[in-house]
C-alpha cells in the first residue's frame, strides 16, 4: 500500500513527502502556507518504511518555486516533492540544499547585529551526514538547524 | 614591486585570511617597524569609529594613520552621535562612508563589522565586534610570536582564560590553525572554547587538548597567552569567579622552558601580576607596541595597490 494513502489525494497541486517527523509545521511556517488560501493537508507521524515515522504536506492548486523547493531541503533533505496533475504525479521536482538561506531563520545569538538592525538574516548551510549546520553570515555563530527558529 | 593581496579588501574576520595573506601582512609589518614613518597615506582620511571603549586598539590605529601621513576623524563612544537619537548602524556607516577613505569600527554587537562592510563602499577594518572577532589583535599576537620565537610551525601555545567570550581568542585560534601549532586550551569548563570551534579545529587537523590549570601545561609550551575573563559579555553568569588556577603566580615560571614568552592582549586583571613584568618571559608590552606596526601595515596595504 502506498505510504501517501493515509491522507486524502489531491487533484492538482504539490505533495511534499518523506519529511522527517516533526518538521512539517516548520515547513508550513517557512513557506508561509497558512497565509495562503489554498487547501492544505498535513500528516504528522505517519508510518514510513524509509523513515519509520514521517510527516507529509499536500497543497492543493499550488506549485512551488525552485527557491521554495530548495528551502525545504533545510528541514527535510530527503523529502520528495511531486507536482500532481489530475491525481497523478506529473513531475518529480529535484531539489538541492541551498548554500545560503536569507530571511528565513532567526539567529539564536542574542548579541547578533541582526537583532538590532532592520536586516535580513543570512545563513550559510552545510550538510554533514544527517546533520545540517547553519553559520550566521554576520556573527559567525554556528548552530544546529534544529536549534534555529524560523522567522515568522 | 610586491603583489599586494590586501588592496581594497575589508578585514572583518580571520576566517577570510589564508596563510599567504598573513605572510604578506607580516612582511609589511617588519618593513613598517624598520622604516617608521612614511607618507604612504598622504591625503587619505581614516574614520575611527569606536562604539565601545578601547585604549590600545583605538590609539594604535590612530597613531598608525598619523605615522603614514593620513588624517583621522572619529569618535571614542556613541554618546555624541545620532545613534543616541535612534539612528541605525546602517545609516551611520552610510554617512561615514562619504567622509573617509577607510573605516575602522569597534562595536559591541557581533556581526556589526560585517554589516558595515556590506553597507560601506570604502574598506572596513574590524577592530572588535562583541565576542566574535578581533582580527588585527590576532595578527599582532602571531606577528609577535613569530618575532620572539623565530618561527610559527612546530610551536606549542597555551591559551589561558576566557576562551568562550574572548574575541581575541576566537581570531587567534583561527590564525593558529593556518600553521602547524599545537594548542593547549586552559580555562574553567564554563568558559572553554565552544563545540563549534573545536569541531572546526578537528576538521583542520589542529592538535589541541583541554586543561584546568596553568601548572599542567607550563613546562610544555613555548608561548603562554593569557586573557582576562570577559565579565561584560556574560553579566548573567556572575557565579563564575576568577579561578586561582588561571593566575600566573611567579613561582610557576620555575617550571617554564627558558625561551617561554608570555603574551596578553591587555588590559590585564589579576591573572597577570606585575611581578612578571620584570622577568625575561614578559613580552606583552612588545606585543602592544607591535600592534602599531601591524595596523600601519594593514592601512598601507589596503589603501595602496602597489607596495614597493
Amino acid at each position: 500500500m502506498s505510504e501517501t494513502l493515509s491522507v486524502s489525494a489531491i487533484r492538482n497541486g504539490t505533495v511534499i513527502d518523506h519529511i522527517p517527523a516533526g518538521q512539517a509545521i516548520r515547513i508550513i511556517q517557512l513557506l508561509s502556507l497558512l497565509s495562503r488560501s489554498n487547501p492544505i493537508m498535513v500528516g504528522v507521524n505517519l508510518v514510513s518504511s524509509r523513515l519509520r515515522k514521517k510527516d507529509l504536506i499536500k497543497i492543493e492548486n499550488c506549485h512551488l518555486s525552485s527557491d521554495e523547493v530548495n528551502k525545504i531541503m533545510a528541514f527535510a533533505p530527503k523529502a520528495t516533492i511531486n507536482r500532481i496533475e489530475n491525481f497523478a504525479v506529473s513531475d518529480k521536482i529535484a531539489a538541492c540544499l541551498p548554500s545560503t538561506i536569507r530571511a528565513v531563520f532567526v539567529c539564536p545569538n542574542a548579541a547578533c547585529i541582526t537583532h538590532a538592525e532592520t536586516l535580513d538574516t543570512l545563513f550559510h548551510l552545510k550538510q554533514e551526514g544527517k546533520k545540517i549546520t547553519l553559520t550566521c553570515h554576520y556573527c559567525e555563530n554556528i548552530c544546529d538547524r534544529d536549534h534555529v527558529e524560523v522567522r515568522v | 614591486m610586491t603583489a599586494n593581496p590586501l588592496f581594497g579588501r575589508d578585514v572583518i574576520s580571520m576566517t577570510d585570511f589564508d596563510r599567504d595573506d598573513v605572510k604578506a601582512v607580516f612582511k609589511m609589518t617588519e618593513r613598517c617597524k624598520k622604516e617608521g614613518k612614511s607618507s604612504a597615506l598622504n591625503q587619505k582620511i581614516i574614520a575611527s569609529c569606536f562604539f565601545e571603549p578601547s585604549t590600545r586598539t583605538r590609539f594604535s590605529f590612530e597613531a598608525a594613520a598619523f605615522r603614514l601621513g593620513a588624517e583621522v576623524l572619529g569618535f571614542g563612544n556613541e554618546q555624541m552621535l545620532s545613534v543616541k537619537k535612534g539612528e541605525s548602524l546602517h545609516d551611520t556607516v552610510r554617512m561615514l562612508d562619504q567622509y573617509a577613505d577607510l573605516m575602522v569600527i569597534r562595536h559591541p554587537l557581533e556581526g556589526s563589522a560585517r554589516l558595515a562592510a556590506e553597507v560601506a563602499e570604502i574598506p572596513v577594518i574590524n577592530a572588535g565586534d562583541g565576542a566574535n572577532q578581533h582580527p588585527t589583535q590576532a595578527l599582532t599576537d602571531v606577528f609577535t610570536i613569530q618575532e620572539c620565537q623565530g618561527r610559527l610551525d612546530g610551536l606549542a601555545i597555551a591559551l589561558v582564560g576566557d576562551l568562550k567570550y574572548g574575541r581575541t581568542i576566537h581570531s587567534l585560534v583561527e590564525l593558529c590553525a593556518l600553521f602547524d601549532i599545537r594548542l593547549y586550551l586552559v580555562s574553567p569548563e564554563a568558559l572553554t572554547l565552544t563545540d563549534a570551534f573545536c569541531d572546526r579545529l578537528k576538521k583542520r587537523s589542529v592538535r589541541f587538548s583541554f586543561h584546568q590549570t596553568i601548572e599542567e601545561v607550563i613546562s610544555s609550551v613555548d608561548i603562554l597567552y593569557l586573557t582576562r575573563i570577559q565579565r561584560e559579555r556574560f553579566l548573567k553568569c556572575s557565579f563564575i569567579s576568577d579561578p586561582e588556577e588561571l593566575v600566573l603566580r611567579p613561582e610557576l615560571l620555575k617550571k617554564a622552558r627558558s625561551h617561554l614568552k608570555i603574551l596578553h592582549p591587555l588590559p590585564r586583571l589579576a591573572e597577570l601580576p606585575r611581578e612578571i613584568d620584570e622577568t625575561p618571559f614578559a613580552c606583552y608590552f612588545d606585543q602592544a607596541r607591535n600592534g602599531l606596526f601591524v595596523r600601519q601595515a594593514l592601512l598601507t596595504m589596503i589603501l595602496n595597490e602597489t607596495v614597493t
